[in-house]
């Protein structure tokens, strides 16, 4: 690996390529294999590591839902050799109830915060920031190590739950007590549920780790020069990721303390008259249910917001640059987001209208959540002007920008219908509501992290991934998500509930049978698609054609500045110097303006 | 066997794509970057247009498809979900119209402004008025959005009116418990520990008078057409929910924390069956609460009837008291008891017959 490094090096510049052959090369290794690729301190290394493993979860949280769709789609089908794979939880080749509701809990859970908030935010915040930034790596480099390995073994136990007796936790992702409190109400909340609260906590431990390490680095350890208004916008949402986190990850956590002392040692936070078959009536009095719901989505809403920023940054930069222009409104983009983050904090309610909340409250919360589809509008509309009149290059990180803000927009539309306590309660829970959050925060994230994956794969591994896999990637994924999500409204619609196992015995429901088997069938094929582009990637690590230069895409970013493959440290010299924002893209003629050149005496004024 | 050949092809189909791709950066490479990044340019440019224009035909043709199998086609069955569905139809017209509008905006951008070497960009970093445009539009829409949603939802989830059907409504794992309160009009007192499946499913406190005319039913409720049905809603275990699709309502059933939810049948059941051309219809208690491994099973019936159809179902109860307490009953009571209390029960009949004619 190593000395296709010093190979790889086609920069004219002869000092980076000594300075970088010596920081790789064998005959100096004062990095051993475990130290450079095991308990790494290098932020590149580390980002590795947690895109890496957020693919694995990927593939096991999509591989179940294509399990549980299988049930979906098929329901009076058997297939035997699910018996050979999940034995007694697919007997007679038929998924179980225990065995469906695991899947569709653990798929949530997985998706939400291994791949979408530790795989994007934990791969991206921890490759760009130092790199955009001009750093040479993070506030504490060590810090980051633990964050990565917290979050590796919360994916131990996580993992190490599926094959327990009573099955994984399977009371759906938001783990509401009394139901994940109480083994006695439901086998899986048994060991499978104690093991999901503490993954769940080592993973809390994770993102505070890496996200306090994020701010201090953006804070603190810019280059000369790199005020905040002129940072990139990934950064700028990375940053407001980060501090959503820190805020609200703790509070999720005092949930999850009390639940433990709940489950195991007798109190009652969370519950009160409570009778349940075959245990009898519990000694629990003058608990709330409630309670919980409202630490569980003071991070839960909050969440959705760290999954989406860093797509919403990585896509504003690869929109501008891709475009050859300027990105539109920056101050406006940065303000928009700084505004989503703060109504993060203030909407939770509104995932809770329908708990009996008094309608007082909950039109408080109506008003705050529609307020946050101020900032996303200004956000779409400069991405739109951002488009205009530029000269597009569809690189397929270019594709997946323009899918994500095309999904962005079908699924935040439908968060105006769900915002609307009015309509919320006829929509809260159905299929439309799996429509609306798959295609806004699921699917577009994913967007944005594909887009992030193509754009930087260069940065990452000194080589391209493959442009027709790409493209032959985009378009069956955007095509497949919206042909996967877009009919659950109408399924919403007719009221058909979330989380059901069978809905052939319901008058109501049972009229979709067939759009059932088609979106599962699209599923399917959605799945292996993504197969594909792992393919892809884990062939062009190797094999991939070579980068050439170092500025591939022609960026105006600090980390197209470093060497192909920049060692520990980013640059061999000097960090450079920072004399302009970052989207100086067709001014004054010039096709891009990197952030390194001083502004020309005759430089028009905008 | 056929499951392996499935694999074996797509796996095959997997490789042609891969050897495909492959090739195809060979010749790339061959082309000149150049070139070829301009063709693929243009492919993927003209793809964005086509993708538009079979999206935007796609969402159409859904709707062609799945319109027809949702609520909508025969409206609320409630009074008050009529506002749900008149605001669902301002909301869609707004968000349907932006959602188009932004849509053709971008992929018709993408497919226009394709790279071109003879284009010049325009820079164009940022315009104010441009920006509190977009800032002050939608900001003006969803406030009118807004207050509309507020004005229902206010007028829905507000007092119910004093003449209306009270009646208690129980989740448990997996089934639904219904309690009316008899010809006092009061729900008797009930607390959690008294809880035994066999007699006393609700966990009634008999000392308390006012539960001994209290009929419990399960599974099935019955409700009068036009007349307002407030329905109780609590749990015995964990949280489950009361949908209640056709009706446009909803309100989750939590242990220790009673909620309410009411609303006013618009037609009987019978009548839906009619309108709909579905012997079979029913309206359907889904929960909408994951609730454990038999939530997907967790169904329950609402009947709605007239009120003569009620009056004489009524009459038919019997007490849940005397199903706890089978000697208590009148009617299997010693032979010397017996007339004063068969006055008694006809007594009960005529209270509950009165109190509801008279709402």
């Amino acid at each position: 690996m190593s000395s296709e490094v010093a190979l790889d090096i086609h920069s004219g510049v002869s000092s980076l390529h000594v300075e970088n052959q010596s920081h790789d090369s064998h005959v100096h290794h004062h990095e051993t294999f475990i130290y450079k690729y095991v308990f790494s301190m290098d932020h590149k290394m580390i980002a590795k590591q947690f895109l890496i493993t957020g693919m694995f979860w990927a593939v096991l949280g999509g591989l179940m839902s294509v399990l549980f769709r299988l049930q979906l789609g098929y329901p009076d089908s058997t297939f035997p050799w699910l018996e050979d794979i999940l034995g007694k939880w697919a007997k007679g080749g038929h998924i179980t109830p225990e065995a469906y509701y695991a899947l569709v809990t653990t798929h949530g859970t997985v998706l939400v915060f291994f791949v979408l908030t530790a795989g994007l935010s934990g791969t991206f915040a921890n490759f760009l920031i130092p790199l955009q930034v001009g750093a040479r790596d993070m506030a504490s480099p060590f810090m980051n190590m633990l964050s990565f390995w917290f979050f590796f073994i919360a994916g131990i136990v996580m993992l190490s739950s599926i094959f327990v007796e009573t099955g994984p936790f399977s009371g759906g992702w938001t783990a509401y007590p009394p139901l994940s409190a109480l083994g006695d109400a439901s086998p899986g909340s048994k060991t499978g549920m104690d093991l999901w609260i503490v993954s769940m906590a080592l993973f809390v431990v994770s993102s505070l780790l890496g996200g306090l390490n994020y701010i201090a680095t953006v804070l603190n350890m810019r280059t000369k020069g790199m005020s905040m208004t002129r940072l990139p916008l990934t950064i700028w949402a990375l940053f407001f990721t980060a501090v959503l986190g820190v805020l609200s990850f703790p509070v999720l956590f005092s949930g999850f303390i009390l639940l433990i002392f709940d489950r195991n040692f007798g109190t009652s936070f969370y519950l009160s008259d409570i009778f349940v078959n075959g245990a009898g009536a519990l000694p629990n009095e003058g608990g709330s249910a409630i309670l919980y719901q409202h630490l569980f989505w003071f991070l839960g809403h909050p969440e959705v917001y760290i999954i989406l920023l860093p797509a919403m940054g990585m896509v504003s930069e690869i929109l501008s640059t891709n475009s050859r222009k300027p990105i539109f409104g920056y101050m406006a983009m940065i303000g928009s987001m700084f505004a989503i983050a703060i109504l993060a904090f203030l909407v939770w309610a509104h995932h809770m209208f329908v708990t009996g909340l008094n309608p007082f409250l909950g039109s408080i919360f109506v008003l705050l959540t529609l307020l946050i589809a101020v900032p996303s509008a200004i956000k779409v509309f400069n991405w739109l002007t951002t488009l205009w009149r530029g000269n597009i290059r569809f690189t397929p990180a270019m594709m997946f920008a323009i899918g994500f803000v095309s999904l962005f927009i079908s699924g935040g539309l439908t968060g105006i219908w769900l915002g609307n306590s009015a309509l919320d309660i006829h929509l809260h829970d159905t299929y439309f509501v799996i429509a609306h959050f798959h295609i806004v925060m699921g699917v577009a994230s994913m967007f944005g992290m594909f887009a992030g994956i193509y754009h930087w794969f260069p940065k990452m591994y000194g080589r391209y991934l493959n442009n027709t896999l790409g493209y032959v990637h985009f378009w069956i994924t955007i095509v497949g998500a919206y042909l996967i999500f877009w009919p659950m409204h109408y399924e919403g619609l007719a009221g058909m509930p979330r989380r059901y196992y069978d809905y052939s015995i319901w008058e109501s429901f049972k009229q979709f049978g067939d759009l059932n088997r088609f979106i599962s069938t699209v599923a399917m094929i959605v799945f292996a698609t993504q197969i594909l582009f792992l393919a892809n990637f884990f062939y062009s690590i190797f094999k991939g054609r070579k980068l050439r230069s170092t500025n591939p895409w022609g960026s105006n970013t600090l980390e197209w500045t470093t060497p192909i493959k920049p060692g520990h440290g980013n640059w061999p010299g000097e960090i450079p110097e920072v004399y302009r924002w970052a989207y100086d893209y067709g001014k004054d003629g010039h096709d891009f303006i990197s952030q390194t050149t001083p502004i020309g005496a005759d430089e028009s004024v905008h | 066997m056929t499951m392996y050949l499935v694999i074996a092809v797509v796996i095959l189909f997997f490789v042609v794509i891969f050897q495909i791709a492959k090739a195809s950066e060979y010749v790339a490479v061959l082309k000149g970057e150049k070139n070829s990044k301009l063709q693929s340019n243009k492919i993927n440019g003209f793809l964005m247009i086509v993708f538009l224009v079979i999206g935007l035909v796609g969402v159409w043709y859904c709707n062609e498809l799945y319109y027809g199998k949702t609520l909508f086609k025969y409206g609320s069955a409630s009074v008050q979900g009529e506002k749900v569905d008149s605001m669902l139809w301002v909301t869609i017209a707004v968000t349907g119209s932006v959602f188009i509008a932004t849509q053709i905006l971008l992929f018709w951008f993408a497919y226009k402004y394709q790279e071109k070497p003879e284009r010049k960009v325009f820079y164009f970093p940022h315009n104010t008025n441009l920006e509190l445009l977009w800032t002050v539009v939608p900001a003006i829409v969803l406030t009118v959005l807004v207050v509309i949603g507020l004005r229902n939802w206010f007028s829905f989830t507000g007092e119910a009116p004093k003449d209306a059907l009270v009646i208690e409504v129980t989740g448990k794992q997996f089934g639904w418990i219904f309690r009316y309160p008899g010809s006092d009009n009061q729900l008797g007192k009930k607390y959690y520990k008294n809880i035994d499946n066999a007699s006393n499913s609700l966990g009634l406190v008999w000392e308390d008078k006012t539960t001994h005319d209290d009929i419990v039913t399960e599974q099935t409720v019955y409700v009068v057409k036009e007349k307002p049905c407030k329905f109780i809603i609590g749990s015995r275990d964990v949280i489950h929910d009361v949908g209640l699709s056709q009706f446009r309502m909803k309100m989750d059933a939590v242990p220790g924390i009673p909620t309410t939810m009411w609303f006013t049948p618009k037609y009987t059941t019978k009548e839906m069956q009619e309108r709909t051309g579905n012997p079979n219809f029913a309206y359907e208690i889904s929960c909408d609460q994951m609730c454990g491994n038999g939530h997907y099973s967790m169904k329950g019936i609402i009947q709605v009837v007239t009120q003569a159809e009620y009056d004489e179902w009524v009459a038919k109860q019997k007490p849940y008291y005397f199903s706890a307490f089978p000697d208590k009953e009148p009617a299997t009571t010693k032979p010397a008891t017996d007339s004063t209390k068969k006055v008694v029960v006809s007594a009960v009949i005529a209270n509950t017959l009165k109190s509801n004619s008279k709402i």
